[in-house]
C-alpha cells in the first residue's frame, strides 16, 4: 500500500504542486539560466536573482504560516528546488542555505525565537547560515572546538568556523558550539545551538573562498572572538545542540538531493539536445549506440534519483522518521549528479571541455554534492547503520 | 485559437488563449489548445493523414499575447480604474490550468466555456468571437482585452470579430492603454509606426507585445488562486452555435530548405535570379 501511495503520488502531482513547479521552472529558465554563466565566471553573489526569487515566494518555503511563511511540505519544497537547481546550483545553494540555517529554529525554536528570526526572513529578502563546520571538523561534528562559556546571562563564544555558505551575506547564524568542556561528556549533551545576529561584535567574516564550482555561492571562514550571545538565543536548552543540528538534516537532505537531481536533469537535457544535432560518421551522434547507451544510463540515474528524493520527502511529510531514505536520496543523487555531468561532457566531446558550452560548469558544480550536507561516505555510514538496525529488530 | 483574452472594466473578462507556437515553420490552421515546443522536446509534426498537427504529448501553455492582456487587466485593477477582472477560456478541461494561471496573476474569477472533442478541433475565431460577445453582454463588460493573435494559428481575428459582433469600437495592436474618463486612449502599433486613437467604452482592445511585461504569478498568489471561482458554461447556454463553416482540407509542412548556391559577383547573382524568373 505504501508503494501504491507513492506511485500515485509521483504520477499525479496536485494542481497546486504543478503550478508551483511551473512557476519555479519558468523562473529558472528565464531568469537563472541566462545569467548563470556570468555569475560563475565572476563569482558575484546573485543578489537580483535571489531578490526576485524571494518576491515570488520561491524561497524560505519551510517557514510556517504563523510566522509569515508558506509552510510548504518538504515535497513541495523539493519540487521547487529541483527546478531552480536546473538553472544553476550555485544560485540554488545560496537559496537552500537559508533553509538549512532556518531548520534548527523551525524544529527547535521557541515561539518568540521563531517570530523574531523566521518572521524577519519573510519581511525582507534576508539570508541566514548554518554555522557548524570548522577547519578541523567537518564530518566529525562532535569534534568541533568552538567554545561557548556561560557568563551571567550570556554565553561567550570563541572559535573558528569554515566553509559557511552565505557566511558573508547572512543576517543571522545558527551556531553550534561546545558548551561542556569535559571530554567525557557524551556528544548528545556537550553542545549548544544558538541563534547569533551576524553583526554581533567579535564576529570576523573571512574572505570569500574561490571554489571549484557553485562559484557564485558565498562560502567563508568565520572567526568568533569573545562573541556574546544572550541566553534567550539558546535553542531549547544548554546541551541540546547536537541533536538539533543533526535533526535538521532529515528535512534538508531531500531538497539537497533534489538539487543534485536538477543538475543531473540539466546535464541530460543539454547532452541529449547536442546529441541530436551533432553529426559524425554520417549520422547524428544520438544514433550511435555508444552515445545512446550513455544517454540511456544517464536517464535511468536521473529518474531514480528523482524517485529517491520524492520518497524521502514524502516520508518526512507523513510524520515518519526518514533518515534512511534521506541518506539514500542524498548519497545517490550526489553520486549520479557527478556521473551524469561527467558523461554529459563526454557526449559533447571536445566542445564539452570548453567554457563556451554549458556542461563543464555542471561537472564542476556537481562535485560538492558528494561533500556537503554529509559526505558520500557519511551517508553510507548512516545507511548501513539504519539498514542493519532493521535487521536486528 | 480557442479563446481570447478579454478584459472588462467593471467586470473585466480576460479570455485566455491557451496557445503555443510551433517552431520550424509548421503551419497552424485551426483553433487548438496551444502547444509550446520546448527546446528539449519533439518538433511539431504533421499527422500522417495531413489532417492536422500532432498535439498529443505537446506541452500547452497560455498564449503570450494573452498573458500580456491579463497583465494589463490586472494593472488596471491595481490602479483602481476597473473593478473586476474575469478570465475566460474556451476549450477542454485542461484550459482550467491556464485560467488558474490568470487567477494567480491577479484575475478575480474565471469562466471556463466547455468545448471538447471535434467541436474543439473546429473551434475558430468566429465561434470564439460569438462566445466572447455573448459573455461580454451577459457580464455587462465595459472592456474586453484579448491577445492580438494566437501564436499557433496567427489568425489575428477574434478581437476584431468580437468588436464587430458587439458593435463596439476596437483598439487593436495596443502598445499603450490608458483610461480617460469614459474613453480609452490606445496607442496602436502599425506598419508605419504608432497610431493614437481614442475610443468610447464599452470597447475591445487587443494586446501587442510591448504593452507590458507579464508578471510571474507568485507562490502565495498561486495558493490564493485556489479559492477563486471558475464558473463552467457551455456555448449552448450562451445561445451560441459553434458549428464551423470552415473545412480544413490539408495540412502540410513547409518544404525542406534546399541547399543554396554561391555566386562570385553581383552580376552573377542578378543573372541567376533572372534565370529563376524571380526578377
Amino acid at each position: 500500500t505504501v508503494i501504491l501511495e507513492i506511485l500515485s503520488l509521483e504520477n499525479k502531482l496536485t494542481d497546486q504542486q504543478k503550478e508551483f513547479q511551473q512557476l519555479a521552472r519558468k523562473f529558472a529558465r528565464e531568469e537563472i539560466v541566462p545569467a548563470a554563466a556570468t555569475y560563475d565566471r565572476t563569482g558575484e553573489y546573485p543578489v537580483p536573482i535571489i531578490k526576485k526569487a524571494w518576491e515570488l515566494g520561491l524561497m524560505n518555503g519551510h517557514i510556517p504560516q504563523e510566522y509569515g511563511g508558506m509552510g510548504l511540505s518538504i515535497f513541495d519544497n523539493c519540487l521547487i528546488t529541483e527546478e531552480l537547481a536546473y538553472g544553476c546550483t550555485g544560485v540554488q545553494t545560496a537559496i537552500e542555505a537559508n533553509s538549512l540555517g532556518q531548520m534548527p529554529v523551525i524544529l527547535a525554536g521557541s515561539d518568540a525565537q521563531k517570530s523574531k528570526y523566521l518572521g524577519r526572513m519573510t519581511e525582507e529578502p534576508l539570508m541566514c547560515a548554518y554555522c557548524v563546520t570548522e577547519p578541523g571538523a567537518g564530518s566529525d561534528v562532535s569534534g568541533i572546538k568552538t567554545r561557548a562559556v556561560k557568563m551571567g546571562d550570556e554565553y561567550v563564544v570563541n572559535g573558528q568556523k569554515m566553509w559557511i555558505t552565505n557566511g558573508g551575506k547572512a543576517n543571522w547564524y545558527f551556531l553550534l558550539a561546545r558548551s561542556n568542556p569535559d571530554p567525557k561528556c557524551p556528544a548528545g549533551k556537550a553542545f549548544t545551538g544558538f541563534i547569533v545576529e551576524a553583526d554581533t561584535p567579535g564576529i570576523q567574516i573571512g574572505r570569500k573562498e574561490m571554489n571549484m564550482g557553485q562559484r557564485c555561492s558565498d562560502t567563508r571562514g568565520i572567526t568568533f572572538e569573545d562573541v556574546r550571545i544572550p541566553k534567550e538565543n539558546v535553542l531549547i536548552t544548554e546541551g541540546a545542540g547536537f541533536k538539533i543540528a543533526m535533526g535538521a538534516f532529515d528535512n534538508t537532505r531531500p531538497p539537497v538531493a533534489a538539487g543534485a537531481t536538477g543538475l543531473a536533469q540539466r546535464a541530460l537535457d543539454e547532452a541529449t539536445t547536442y546529441a541530436l544535432e551533432r553529426k559524425t560518421f554520417g549520422k547524428v551522434i544520438a544514433e550511435h549506440q555508444a552515445v545512446s547507451f550513455l544517454l540511456a544510463e544517464m536517464a535511468m540515474k536521473v529518474e531514480l534519483a528523482r524517485m529517491a528524493y520524492q520518497r524521502s520527502a514524502w516520508e518526512v511529510d507523513q510524520g515518519r522518521r526518514n533518515t534512511y531514505y534521506a541518506s539514500i536520496a542524498k548519497a545517490f543523487a550526489g553520486d549520479i549528479a557527478n556521473q551524469v555531468a561527467t558523461d554529459a561532457v563526454q557526449v559533447f566531446g571536445g566542445n564539452g571541455f570548453n567554457s563556451e558550452y554549458p556542461v563543464e560548469k555542471l561537472m564542476r558544480d556537481a562535485k560538492i554534492y558528494q561533500i556537503y550536507e554529509g559526505t558520500a561516505q557519511i551517508q553510507r555510514l548512516i545507511i548501513a547503520r539504519e539498514h542493519l538496525g532493521r535487521y536486528k529488530k | 485559437m480557442g479563446s481570447s483574452t478579454s478584459l472588462v472594466p467593471k467586470s473585466v473578462t480576460a479570455a485566455i488563449n491557451a496557445h503555443g507556437f510551433g517552431y520550424f515553420g509548421c503551419p497552424h490552421t485551426f483553433g487548438q489548445v496551444g502547444y509550446r515546443l520546448k527546446r528539449t522536446e519533439q518538433y511539431i509534426r504533421v499527422k500522417p493523414d495531413n489532417s492536422s498537427v500532432v498535439t498529443d504529448g505537446v506541452k500547452h501553455s497560455m498564449n503570450p499575447f494573452c498573458e500580456i492582456a491579463v497583465e494589463e487587466a490586472v494593472k488596471l485593477k491595481e490602479k483602481k480604474l476597473i473593478k473586476e477582472v474575469v478570465a475566460v477560456s474556451c476549450g477542454p478541461q485542461q484550459v482550467q490550468e491556464t485560467i488558474r494561471t490568470a487567477l494567480a496573476m491577479g484575475a478575480d474569477r474565471g469562466i471556463h466555456v466547455e468545448v471538447t472533442g471535434k467541436d474543439y478541433e473546429t473551434l475558430g475565431p468566429l465561434q470564439v468571437s460569438k462566445i466572447m460577445a455573448a459573455l461580454a453582454k451577459k457580464e455587462e463588460a465595459q472592456l474586453v482585452i484579448l491577445g492580438k493573435q494566437a501564436i499557433d494559428d496567427d489568425c489575428n481575428q477574434t478581437g476584431q470579430m468580437t468588436a464587430a459582433l458587439l458593435d463596439w469600437p476596437q483598439g487593436t495592436f495596443a502598445s499603450e492603454l490608458s483610461l480617460e474618463g469614459d474613453k480609452i486612449k490606445v496607442v496602436r502599433e502599425i506598419d508605419g509606426g504608432l497610431e493614437t486613437i481614442k475610443i468610447n467604452t464599452p470597447a475591445v482592445v487587443t494586446a501587442d507585445l510591448r504593452l507590458n511585461t507579464p508578471r510571474y504569478a507568485t507562490l502565495p498568489n498561486i495558493m490564493k488562486a485556489k479559492k477563486k471561482k471558475i464558473a463552467n458554461v457551455k456555448p449552448a447556454d450562451l445561445g451560441v452555435d459553434i458549428t464551423s463553416r470552415l473545412e480544413v482540407l490539408r495540412v502540410d509542412e513547409p518544404p525542406q530548405r534546399q541547399a543554396g548556391m554561391k555566386v562570385e559577383t553581383v552580376d552573377d547573382l542578378v543573372g541567376k535570379l533572372k534565370e529563376a524568373g524571380m526578377v
